[in-house]
């Protein structure tokens, strides 16, 4: 049939130019990366020339990212970002990962107020705490070190509850009840038998918590004064103040700082997607 | 099960989260109802004056331009994105589309790239003269000055653009996941019965995916209001000419780690807090209400 042809290749068309818009600035962004300032205000993507398709391939260079590199110190700050979002996303799927397994699999005194504390904390929204935490980070003195970004993070209610509801279903209490007959102790039924079951919602929220913290900017901004430990989102933002306009040497800086998550998540793809939308679907 | 000696074990499983919890989350949740009612110089001294943060906020000309700003934001959020996020996976869905993993993954992808790094991407592409939208329009059309000041003159469109790029996917992911819960059976008995692609989407696709719409449209209002790292990382740490960029989190900011005043800031985050909590409950009283008709 022709006109379900046709249907079909302007659907296909228009999807396609959907992903043309989308992937443009990505574009954009790579080719400004390898302009020198002059090319960057001269031409939109890249300098005309007369090399392959009346391109200047030669005028190309990768400037920007050596003076990112040695004199403007992005190494220290992409180390920082490393350190920050590795660190953040292990404590925090640990801290949730166990909290979540104790109120989904043990029965105690006063879980239900536990429930209840953190199932009405999931309405807090963040602004609400930033000007009390940085007072309480203030008075136990950990305003700009590590520890006062990191630890506030640490425990999000929204995680205890995920976990907890991953595992009332997931995980089988005649497994653990088993286990425990054979005499394994606590510790070992939740590293050796809980966490292999529950891996792909802990693969998604490890790397949840991975891009928070990468992508976190008030928090650093707040509590961070010394320079050398800025991660790249404040870093690069003081490096946009300071070279204002030499935007090649922004996107250079920015390809860096968003090149590590995308290829975390190309890696963790699929147990991401269907983590991310896990809990949506249940509505 | 008869009463047995105290187990420790859930306890030594919640430990850490509850102790980080206590301390970060509790205690400066309590905190912010008595910092609301001081006035700090710094986060050192502070001064009790009661309920004047609230009464000065609510003559503040910034407070409310800020508000204004946001609200503008949020919805215009709204209504660009996620009608686009919808389009997109109604188009995915159909049965028949090839290449549809590159698709989902492609239009999926800004949103891995996260909101500073987003704000660093549109400076470039909004700037006048060189910048990705002037060359372009004036390319295309001649006419266009290449020297319009997107961040001067439209700033919370220009935000609301950069939103889009980033969000748009993210959506629809989510309402992808909804359509493909849809029931086949009663779409077929829908064509079957003569209904058109319309009178389909709309009394069988819509219905069905009414209950996530309304979780999504809540997750980005909520996610709207707290807009911050756009204005501030693209009007260059300030609120831009004559505030217009201003949002609540950056009045929130500016009074609180700027001018040092944690008290007023406390204020303006309990009048945030407050708003997204009635949101909240009203999608959900709406939520209820649609489902019991």
């Amino acid at each position: 049939m022709p006109v379900k042809r046709l249907l079909s290749f302007l659907l296909h068309a228009l999807l396609f130019f959907f992903a043309a818009l989308t992937l443009i600035p990505f574009v954009y962004m790579l080719c400004g990366a390898l302009k020198s300032k002059f090319d960057f205000a001269a031409t939109v993507f890249l300098p005309a020339g007369d090399g392959w398709f009346g391109i200047g391939w030669d005028r190309l260079t990768l400037e920007n990212f050596t003076r990112l590199f040695t004199d403007l110190g992005l190494p220290r700050a992409l180390h920082n970002s490393l350190l920050l979002a590795s660190v953040s996303s292990i404590l925090t799927v640990l801290c949730c990962a166990m909290g979540g397994y104790a109120l989904a699999k043990h029965k105690f005194r006063g879980q239900n107020l536990v429930m209840g504390v953190v199932l009405a904390a999931l309405i807090i929204p963040g602004p609400l705490l930033l000007a009390p935490s940085f007072q309480l980070l203030y008075k136990l003195d950990l305003l700009d070190t590590y520890a006062g970004l990191l630890l506030p993070g640490l425990a999000p209610a929204f995680g205890v509850f995920l976990f907890r509801q991953a595992m009332l279903n997931s995980v089988p209490n005649e497994l653990l009840e088993a286990a425990r007959m054979d005499g394994a102790g606590e510790f070992r039924i939740f590293f050796e038998l809980v966490v292999p079951i529950i891996r792909p919602m802990l693969g998604a929220f490890l790397m949840i918590s991975f891009m928070g913290m990468w992508n976190n900017f008030i928090g650093p901004q707040i509590i961070l004064q010394s320079p050398e430990l800025h991660p790249l989102s404040v870093a690069l933002n003081n490096l946009k103040g300071i070279y204002g306009t030499d935007y090649g040497l922004i996107m250079a800086g920015t390809l860096v700082s968003i090149a590590p998550v995308m290829c975390l998540f190309l890696l963790l793809q699929k147990e991401f997607i269907s983590g991310l939308t896990s809990g949506a679907v249940k509505g | 099960m008869k009463a047995t000696r105290f187990n420790p074990a859930p306890w030594l499983f919640l430990a850490p989260f509850l102790g980080i919890f206590c301390l970060f989350t509790i205690w400066p949740l309590l905190r912010s109802f008595i910092l609301a009612l001081q006035q700090t110089y710094g986060p050192g001294t502070t001064e009790w004056v009661g309920l004047h943060n609230f009464r000065y906020l609510l003559t503040d000309p910034l407070f409310w331009k800020a508000a204004a700003n946001t609200v503008r934001f949020t919805l215009g959020s709204l209504l660009v994105q996620l009608p686009i996020a919808l389009g997109l996976a109604l188009l995915l869905n159909r049965p028949g589309i090839r290449g549809r993993g590159f698709f989902r993954l492609t239009f999926f992808a800004p949103s891995l790239v996260g909101l500073p790094f987003v704000a660093m991407l549109f400076a470039p592409i909004l700037e006048k003269r060189t910048g990705l939208i002037n060359a372009t329009l004036h390319q295309l059309f001649p006419l266009w000055d290449p020297e319009f000041a997107w961040m001067q003159e439209y700033v919370m469109s220009s935000l609301i653009l950069a939103a889009l790029w980033m969000y748009a996917g993210f959506n629809m992911v989510y309402f992808l996941a909804a359509l493909q819960n849809v029931s086949k059976d009663l779409l077929e008995a829908a064509e079957i019965d003569g209904a058109n692609a319309w009178q389909r989407f709309r009394h069988v696709t819509l219905p069905e995916i009414a209950p996530i719409a309304g979780f999504i449209t809540l997750l980005s209002v909520i996610g709207s209001f707290q807009m911050f790292e756009l204005s501030f990382i693209l009007l260059n740490n300030s609120g831009g000419p004559e505030n217009r960029g201003l949002t609540i989190m950056m009045y929130l900011y500016q009074s609180g780690f700027v001018v040092g005043d944690l008290g007023y800031a406390s204020a303006i985050g309990w009048v945030l807090a407050l708003t997204l909590m009635g949101i909240a409950l009203f999608q959900r009283w709406a939520a209820r209400r649609y489902e019991e008709r």
